[in-house]
């Protein structure tokens, strides 16, 4: 069952993840309509404070928002509760932050 | 078939109802003969009184203000008493249920306690601030405050929302709909002064939080409210109270 607090932590990662979702379209369908090579976005990306800042936001805003989304399913689709519904949920959200993590630190550090 | 065709006078309809109790039950069909105007509470209380005088049914007042016939029909939660069978009827038949989400007594009887326990759990009853030795507290019927209560007021207590929630059948200890309306109604009544516990209430385990806005109340409810506008006005003083440190 969400709390409350869960409740208002999706909200406001919804509420910050769409500006950069529609910066994230925008951004795909610019580099393929402009046709730039992987080589040309790296370029681009490596090192850049901004796309780092940008997609590092995305990936903690992702993992926050579809943790507490996959918690609530996993409650009423799969009545697990307790520690199990709270351990699912650190796992998913740890899982994605990780992943999403290393794609950021691939693009724009390495 | 077009559905006024079956329901002339002289014509008959299968009426399939469920019997039983919390033990378990099963459907056992009637056949009723049937009139243009006939509410689905007559075709009921035509079986109790022709067929079978063991069936157990609420109803009250028949003109819809008492919220006391609400059933199960088709699969829909309704108030029977002003459902015409004409408008409801599918293939010749029609299916009544006890309403969903709400433990079964007998028949069409639901156990409605834990529905009220709810209404008082959310702080639904009005806390006063004046004595009947003070003046009366003008109002104007045009404040954004009274005119966000007056939309949600008209609430019967039928349980049509509650029924129609997908969120009460996930979570036993949800509030439900009506009572959260019913909190609405107050959290907006500059004369109550109950709103710092009920706050609390609406916050709790099973509070306003657990509504997924899919307006299942919204679109059963009989007297065309909207609960789920009101959960949402809820959710926004919740999240207020959040960052005020009420909560």
């Amino acid at each position: 069952m969400p709390g409350l607090r869960l409740y208002l932590a999706q909200r406001i990662s919804a509420m910050v993840m769409t500006p950069l979702v529609l910066t994230h379209l925008g951004v795909m369908i610019y580099a393929i309509r402009g046709g730039l090579g992987t080589t040309e976005i790296l370029s681009r990306t490596q090192g850049s404070l901004l796309w780092g800042s940008l997609y590092g936001l995305f990936v903690i805003t992702v993992s926050i928002h579809a943790a507490i989304g996959l918690r609530v399913i996993a409650y009423e689709w799969f009545k697990l509760s307790g520690l199990l519904l709270n351990l699912f949920a650190i796992l998913v959200g740890l899982g994605l932050l990780a992943l999403g993590g290393q794609a950021v630190y691939t693009v724009v550090l390495a | 078939m077009s559905k006024l065709s079956v329901t002339k006078r002289g014509d008959f309809v299968k009426m399939c109802i469920w019997r039983g109790d919390a033990s378990g039950g099963s459907f056992v069909d009637y056949k009723i003969p049937v009139s243009e105007t006939q509410t689905v509470l007559d075709a009921v209380t035509w079986v109790q009184r022709n067929v079978e005088p063991g069936l157990s049914y609420r109803f009250a007042c028949r003109v819809g203000m008492c919220g006391s016939c609400a059933m199960m029909v088709n699969g829909r939660p309704r108030w029977t008493c002003r459902t015409h069978v004409s408008k409801v009827i599918k293939n010749n038949q029609i299916r009544l249920e006890p309403l969903r989400n709400l433990p079964v007594i007998k028949d069409l009887v639901c156990d409605l306690s834990d529905f009220f326990a709810k209404w008082l759990k959310a702080n639904g009853r009005f806390v006063p601030t004046a004595t009947r030795e003070h003046p009366v507290k003008k109002i104007s019927p045009l404040s954004r405050q009274r005119q966000a209560a007056n939309a949600a007021i008209e609430c019967i207590n039928c349980a049509v929302c509650y029924a129609a929630c997908d969120a009460v059948e996930q979570y036993p200890n949800y509030l439900g709909p009506a009572a959260l309306n019913r909190a609405w109604t107050l959290v907006n009544d500059v004369r109550d002064d109950g709103k710092r516990e009920r706050l609390r209430a609406i916050t709790a385990d099973g509070g306003c939080q657990c509504c997924h806005s899919q307006h299942g109340c919204a679109s059963h409810c009989p007297n065309e409210l909207n609960p789920a506008r009101s959960i949402a006005g809820l959710k926004q003083v919740a999240v207020t109270a959040i960052f005020k440190g009420e909560v």
